[in-house]
């Protein structure tokens, strides 16, 4: 079994299998389909942000998995309680939320003239900017620098933009190994596995699991590892150590760019950012068109915003922010990519633009009941959740994504309760639900005019005429029963013929009663002494 | 048209000015409404900088991250630093930024060697990473949420100085500790340019079933020297 990089159906496709430790030495299933994954089944993607099956049947499947919802439903419930008391202790939460949802609306507005600004602000500074339209163009930027350098690995910080774009893949195939510094991201390369949180990608992985892929496959992982976090933190400090203080290039993304002063920002935890962001002669940063502040000073909101949202904490330990190169302090060599990749059909949405504000704190995927038990993979995109709901169909619509027919990304507006939890503790306060509601809307729309007549149309007359009789009502009831041999053992049916297929086909239709309530109430209320009670119409 | 063009023409397109064509789906879309960003959070703390309530609060806050507070004088100052660089080891190597306070190494143990570090005259990763720990000054602290920025100013250093080193000493100024982040981040707004490192305890990571532990990549012990002003 090879060691991949990142995201594995590409790599396998590639036919590339070296890998970035030396462990776990290939035995030739690059290029081929993988029969068996020693860490359970893992997504073989071939596009980041469409992957698997639509919705319903990928949470069918991870639904069955009883240990990823165990791992799932400890880990949120720990990161929900400690969110609400670092956020119950800010006097002026709301006002912030207020401000970071107005700075984010005000960027939107002048993204033109912000992004310019920031592009001149980092030139003056010494630093390049490179502009990129989609994945491909970013991938190409990135490893035209590397090369550039001489380099053959470059250290990663964990981002979602570069998770995105598929980078480490593609530089793989340029025969570039990106080596994942994050711890958690470390664990979902190790396993050959993808992301299934924005913040904690191996959030579906417990203690014993990340042991036994350490052992596996970190190469220098002591075979005395136990399953205490602190001992595995420290094997991935070792394991990562060498590599930093010998990387070349770094790779990383940025949690904010001040437009009026040029100054980047990355937001973390471990020492791994810093690591990245400071000891390597040349630095990449790969960062979406969205993700601007005006001024510096609108950190201000944004930084009590972020670390009390995503981890919980008060602060994260460390925040970086640098403006172009710094002679003798950091990096020499400064490269900022711009990336659109899809952002620009978002934003031309009156209402789903504002999925642009996210920052990317992952509180909505911790409070999400869809979320908490099926996981981020079911989502097919490396944004899961509710933010993943909006952004994954509306960042692929140039290809089908919100109204495409049979599209998987088009199913995702549904992967929600609309129980409106995400809104609540959405920092910038992204309206989710009723973004997801028009994405619904504009999905049956399209549906719609492509199958000619229009089926809701159709049922609605229909159910008013049999609704319109109480005849015709009971005998309808009684003959929805029958539908109960369609249900499984769960109560549930999943495929129902035509034209009950078109609901199916993106949720389950519950199996119907044995009884109608008017049978019931007749037999409930029979009186064997007075002969039947009288409900009306039916006993004829 | 160059990327840098067509990404700015598309953006144009999506917030509906003319002439700048569609976006890739095809899209033209309506111009934003104009935003007035409300900004009712507080810009500042009910407590003045360096107040007890503050300095107290900011103790609170880092030991919660289980770094290690020592309140100092400037008297005592240079004791403690020296008890505290002299069990690590028996000749200790430290690391300083070139524009410390000597007055904080007067009290070294005999056999400690001092590395002076500047952008000038660099030590290298692998040169630091044989060092036993860092003596570091501070630009600014936050006590609501346990921060110490450093702006990487003579007396802090290089950001790598205070990185690859396992012990970080940190001499805070009580009268640099404000409250809030907002008066923290219009301060270091005067100088945004410099690199700024903003550092909450120790490195740490929650990774592992969402279970915070301390240490990993950055310096795994933290000692702030909270030097009283006078």
């Amino acid at each position: 079994m090879s060691t991949f990089l990142g995201l594995p159906g590409l790599r396998r496709s590639t036919g590339t299998g070296s890998t970035a430790t030396g462990a776990g030495a290939g035995t030739g299933t690059a290029g081929g389909a993988v029969a068996d994954e020693p860490f359970g089944p893992v997504p073989h993607p071939q596009e980041p942000l469409r992957w698997g099956d639509a919705f319903p049947a990928a949470a069918k499947q991870t639904l069955a998995n009883d240990q990823l919802r165990r791992n799932l439903g400890h880990a949120t419930q720990v990161i929900r309680t400690k969110r609400a008391a670092v956020v119950g202790e800010v006097p002026d939460w709301e006002a912030l939320r207020d401000a970071g949802s107005g700075v984010k609306e005000q960027v939107m507005a002048h993204l033109p003239e912000l992004l310019e600004q920031l592009e001149r602000n980092v030139t003056a500074r010494g630093g390049v900017v490179h502009w990129a339209r989609d994945a491909a163009e970013a991938n190409r930027i990135v490893a035209d620098i590397a090369k550039a350098k001489g380099a053959d690995e470059v250290v990663k910080v964990k981002s979602m933009a570069t998770q995105e774009i598929g980078l480490n893949e593609a530089l793989a195939e340029e025969g570039i190994a990106a080596v994942e510094t994050d711890l958690a991201e470390l664990i979902v390369q190790l396993a050959d596995d993808m992301p299934s949180h924005i913040l904690v990608p191996a959030i579906h992985r417990n203690r014993t699991e990340i042991r036994d892929i350490f052992l596996a496959r970190m190469g220098d992982a002591p075979p005395d590892l136990s399953d205490v976090p602190r001992e595995l933190a420290m094997a991935a400090r070792a394991h990562l150590r060498r590599k930093f203080l010998s990387a070349k290039v770094a790779v990383s993304g940025a949690n904010f760019a001040v437009a009026d002063t040029g100054t980047l920002a990355v937001v973390e935890s471990e020492g791994n950012g810093r690591m990245c962001l400071t000891l390597p002669e040349t630095l990449v940063t790969v960062m979406g068109i969205e993700k601007l502040v005006p001024t510096f000073d609108d950190l201000e909101v944004f930084l009590q915003l972020l670390p009390r949202s995503s981890t919980g904490e008060r602060m994260n330990p460390y925040t970086s922010m640098w403006t172009g190169v710094t002679p003798g302090d950091g990096p020499a060599e400064f490269h900022l990519v711009l990336l659109d990749n899809g952002r620009t059909d978002v934003l031309a949405d009156e209402v789903g633009r504002s999925a642009l504000h996210c920052i990317r704190c992952s509180a909505c995927l911790n409070v999400c009941p869809v979320y908490e038990r099926v996981g981020g993979h079911a989502y097919g995109s490396v944004y899961p959740g509710p933010i993943g709901a909006i952004l994954t169909p509306q960042l692929t619509a140039s290809s089908g994504g919100v109204s495409g027919h049979g599209d998987p990304n088009a199913s995702l507006p549904y992967a929600s309760t609309l129980c409106g939890a995400c809104y609540e503790v959405c920092p910038v306060k992204i309206d989710i639900p009723s973004i997801l509601v028009d994405l619904r809307a504009r999905e049956v729309d399209a549906d719609r005019s492509r199958s000619g007549i229009d089926p809701w149309a159709a049922a609605m007359k229909a159910a008013s005429w049999v609704m319109a009789d109480g005849d015709r009502f009971a005998l309808a009831g009684r003959a929805a029963t029958l539908g109960r041999g369609l249900g499984g053992r769960d109560h549930a049916i999943s495929v129902a013929p035509p034209p009950a297929s078109a609901w199916t086909r993106s949720r389950d239709l519950p199996a119907p009663p044995a009884q109608t309530f008017r049978q019931w109430w007749r037999d409930e209320h029979t009186d064997p002494a007075a002969g039947p009670a009288a409900t009306p119409k039916e006993q004829r | 048209m160059s990327a840098r063009d067509d990404v700015l023409n598309r953006v144009r397109a999506a917030l509906g000015q003319p002439g700048a064509g569609t976006t890739p789906a095809g899209k033209v879309g309506t111009a934003p409404a104009a935003v007035e960003v409300p900004r009712a959070y507080r810009p500042a703390g009910e407590h003045a900088p360096g107040s007890p309530e503050v300095l107290e609060q900011l103790v609170d806050r880092l030991v919660d991250y289980k770094a290690h507070v020592h309140e100092v004088s400037a008297d005592t100052l240079p004791a403690t630093v020296a008890a505290l660089l002299g069990e690590l080891t028996d000749g200790v190597r430290v690391v300083v930024p070139s524009g410390l306070d000597d007055a904080w190494l007067a009290a070294l143990p005999a056999g400690a060697e001092v590395v002076r570090d500047s952008r000038e005259q660099p030590q290298t990763a692998a040169q630091l990473d044989a060092v036993d720990a860092v003596v570091t000054a501070a630009r600014v602290a936050i006590s609501e949420t346990g921060t110490i920025v450093l702006d990487g100013e003579p007396d802090q250093g290089r950001r790598a100085i205070s990185l690859v080193p396992d012990v970080h000493l940190c001499v805070v100024r009580a009268d640099q500790v404000t409250q809030t982040v907002p008066e923290a981040v219009r301060l270091l707004g005067g100088h945004p340019e410099r690199p700024l490192t903003w550092i909450s305890g120790p490195s740490a990571t929650s990774d592992i079933e969402l279970d915070r532990v301390e240490g990993v990549h950055g310096p795994r012990t933290l000692h702030v020297l909270l030097l009283a002003s006078g």
